[in-house]
C-alpha cells in the first residue's frame, strides 16, 4: 500500500552553510525498517530534483528510529548569501513529508 | 541534581522567556545563547563604529530586569552575549545591575591575529570581518569557580553553556568523554530554546498546550551524566520524546561524530524514555576524545544583495507575476547590469518547496519576490528601483509596494577553518 511519508514519520530541517539537513523520525519504532527501505539517499535526491544541486548523504540513528539526510548545495549559497525566502532550509523537512512510500 | 535552563535560542528570541524561567519554578543555571554564525560580524562592525559596543545589546537590560531574583534564588547566568567585546558587555551589565559579580571569558577573538595565521598557512578566506575560535565548556566552568553571578563569553559553543555547570558542579575531568558527551547533547537539546518544548514541532502541533506561554527547556542533570529534559509545570508547551527527537536531529551532521572543543559525541548511543508528563530521561550516551584542533568562526564580506516584492491578485495572478519577472529581467539586461545571481520566487506557489511544491491551479494572489546579488553595489542599488514602477507600467493588479524600494544589504558570509588547539589561550577576568 502506498502512502505519503507523513503517514509514518515527522521531520525537522535546518542548515549548515549551503548544506541543508533533514531529520526523518518514525512515529513508531516498528516503522523504522520502512524508513530504512523506502527513504534512501537516492530517492531523496530524486524527490527534491533541481532544488538540491549536490549530493545527498544518509545517516542512520536506529536508537531514535530516525534518519538524517545532508543535502549539499541545497540552499542557493546558504545563510546570508542565499536569495531564497527559505535560505536556511527550515521548510525542506515539511516538503519531504510528501514523498510517496510503500508501506508493505 | 542541578537544573540548567535555556532562555534564549538566538539573539532576537522571546524576551520574556528568561524572565519566566526564573519566575515559574526552580532553576540553578540560566543559559542564554545569543550567537549565530554571522552575528559576530555584525558585532565586529558595531565595535569598529563604537569601541564600547560589539556585544548582544539585549543582554544587559535583561540582567537588570532579573538581577534581584537571580540573587534571591541563587541562579547563575551563563551567556555568550559578549560577542567581540565581552569586557564592554560586562561593564554594561554592571551598570544595569549594580552589585552583581561578573566573570568574563577572554581569548576567543583572533581578529587581530589573522596575518599571523595567514603566515602559518591556515585555510583562511579573503575580506575577513571577524574571526573567533569556538571555546568549549572548560573555560566557562573555570569562570563559574569565581563565584560570579553572571558569566559572559564571546564565541563559546552553544552546547558549552549547558555543559559548563555540570563540569563545575560535578568535577568532571577533561577526559571523561562519556559524561562530557552527555552534557554536550543536553546542551544541543536545549540550545534552541523552545524547539525542544513544542516550538516548531510537527507532532500533533495543533494540540500543543498553551503555546502562547510556551515554557523554555530545563535539563535536570545528574552526576553520572544522565539527565531529564523538562519544563516548568505552569508553562505551556510539551516535552516528549518525539519533540526531543526533532531537536536532536536539528542541524545535525554525522550523528556518530558531533565534534565540539570538549569531546566528540555519538548521537547513535542516545536512549530516550518518557518517564512522566513533560519529562524525558536521557541516558546511555557515549563520547570520544576531543579533536586536537579548534574551529574558527570567520565572517567575510561577500558582496551586496537586495530582494523586493510585489503582490499580484486574481485573475491570472501567477501569469501576471511571471510576466512582471520577465519584464524586470529584460530591463536589467537593457541597462547592462551584471549580477552573480538573479533569483525569482512566487510566494503562494513555489517559494518554500520549489519544484516539489503543490502549486494551486488558480491562486487568489501571488507575491512576486525577486532578489539579486553581486559585487557591484551600484548595480544592486539600480535594481531596487525597477520593481515599484511596475505598478504603473507592468501587468495589471499589482500592489504591496507600500514600503517603497528595498534596501541594499551587505552580504557577510561565514567561513570556518581549523587551527591547532594550542593557538588559543583563554583567561578569566572578574568585574564587580
Amino acid at each position: 500500500m502506498k502512502a505519503k511519508l507523513a503517514r509514518i514519520a515527522h521531520t525537522r530541517s535546518g542548515d549548515k552553510g549551503d548544506t541543508a539537513n533533514v531529520g526523518v523520525i518514525a512515529y513508531r519504532q516498528e516503522d523504522y525498517p520502512i524508513l530504512l527501505r523506502e527513504v534512501t539517499a537516492s530517492r531523496v535526491k530524486e524527490f527534491f530534483g533541481e532544488l538540491v544541486e549536490g549530493e545527498v548523504t544518509r545517516y542512520e540513528l536506529p536508537n531514535l528510529g530516525a534518519l538524517n539526510f545532508l543535502l549539499d548545495q541545497a540552499l542557493g549559497g546558504g545563510g546570508t548569501v542565499s536569495l531564497r525566502v527559505d535560505a536556511q532550509g527550515k521548510t525542506l523537512g515539511a516538503a519531504l513529508l510528501g514523498l510517496e512510500i510503500e508501506l508493505e | 541534581m542541578i537544573r540548567i535552563a535555556n532562555g534564549q535560542g538566538f539573539w532576537g528570541d522571546w524576551l520574556e522567556a528568561p524572565v519566566r524561567l526564573i519566575d515559574q519554578g526552580p532553576i540553578d543555571y540560566l543559559a542564554l545563547d545569543y550567537l549565530a554564525e554571522i552575528t559576530m560580524s555584525i558585532l565586529q562592525k558595531q565595535k569598529q563604529a563604537d569601541p564600547n559596543l560589539g556585544y548582544a545589546r539585549d543582554f544587559p537590560p535583561l540582567v537588570g530586569r532579573i538581577a534581584k531574583r537571580l540573587r534571591e534564588r541563587n541562579v547563575k547566568v551563563i551567556a555568550n552575549a559578549g560577542g567581540v567585546n565581552p569586557t564592554a558587555c560586562a561593564q554594561a551589565v554592571l551598570k544595569a545591575a549594580p552589585g552583581l559579580k561578573v566573570a568574563v571569558v577572554l581569548g576567543d577573538d583572533v581578529f587581530g591575529r589573522i596575518d599571523e595565521f595567514r603566515a602559518k598557512h591556515y585555510d583562511l578566506c579573503d575580506n575577513i570581518l571577524s574571526a573567533n575560535a569556538y571555546i568549549g565548556a572548560f573555560p566557562l566552568a573555570e569562570a563559574l569557580t569565581t563565584g560570579a553571578d553572571v558569566v559572559i563569553a564571546g564565541r563559546s559553543t552553544d552546547t558549552a553553556l549547558a555543559l559548563a555547570p555540570m563540569i563545575h558542579r560535578y568535577g568532571w575531568s577533561a577526559t571523561d568523554w562519556n559524561k562530557l558527551a552527555a552534557g554536550t547533547i543536553a546542551g544541543h537539546i536545549i540550545e534552541c530554546g523552545a524547539q525542544c518544548t513544542g516550538g516548531n514541532c510537527q507532532v500533533d502541533w495543533q494540540n500543543i498546550p498553551n503555546m502562547a506561554d510556551i515554557g523554555y527547556p530545563i535539563v535536570e542533570a545528574e552526576p553520572d551524566g544522565t539527565f531529564t529534559v523538562t519544563k516548568h509545570a505552569a508553562a505551556g508547551g510539551r516535552v516528549h520524546s518525539d519533540v526531543v527527537k526533532e531537536q536532536l536531529l536539528y542541524e545535525l551532521g554525522d550523528p556518530k561524530n558531533y565534534i565540539t572543543p570538549d569531546c566528540v559525541a555519538d548521537f547513535t548511543t542516545i536512549h530516550l524514555d518518557d518517564v512522566g508528563p513533560d519529562r524525558v530521561r536521557v541516558s546511555g550516551i557515549r563520547g570520544a576524545p576531543r579533536p586536537p584542533t579548534l574551529k574558527l568562526s570567520i565572517s567575510y564580506f561577500a558582496g551586496w544583495k537586495a530582494t523586493g516584492t510585489l503582490v499580484y491578485s486574481w485573475p491570472q495572478a501567477l501569469e501576471k507575476a511571471r510576466a512582471a519577472d520577465d519584464i524586470v529581467r529584460r530591463r536589467l539586461t537593457t541597462l547592462g547590469l551584471k549580477f552573480d545571481e538573479i533569483y525569482t520566487e512566487f510566494l503562494g506557489v513555489n517559494a518554500c518547496h520549489g519544484p516539489v511544491a503543490h502549486a494551486p491551479a488558480d491562486p487568489a494572489e501571488v507575491q512576486l519576490r525577486i532578489g539579486v546579488r553581486g559585487m557591484d553595489k551600484a548595480a544592486v542599488d539600480r535594481f531596487t528601483r525597477e520593481l515599484v514602477p511596475l505598478v504603473l507600467n507592468g501587468p495589471p493588479g499589482a500592489t504591496g509596494f507600500g514600503d517603497g524600494r528595498p534596501p541594499v544589504r551587505e552580504i557577510v558570509a561565514y567561513w570556518s577553518a581549523l587551527i591547532p588547539r594550542e593557538e588559543i589561550e583563554t583567561r578569566i577576568e572578574v568585574f564587580e
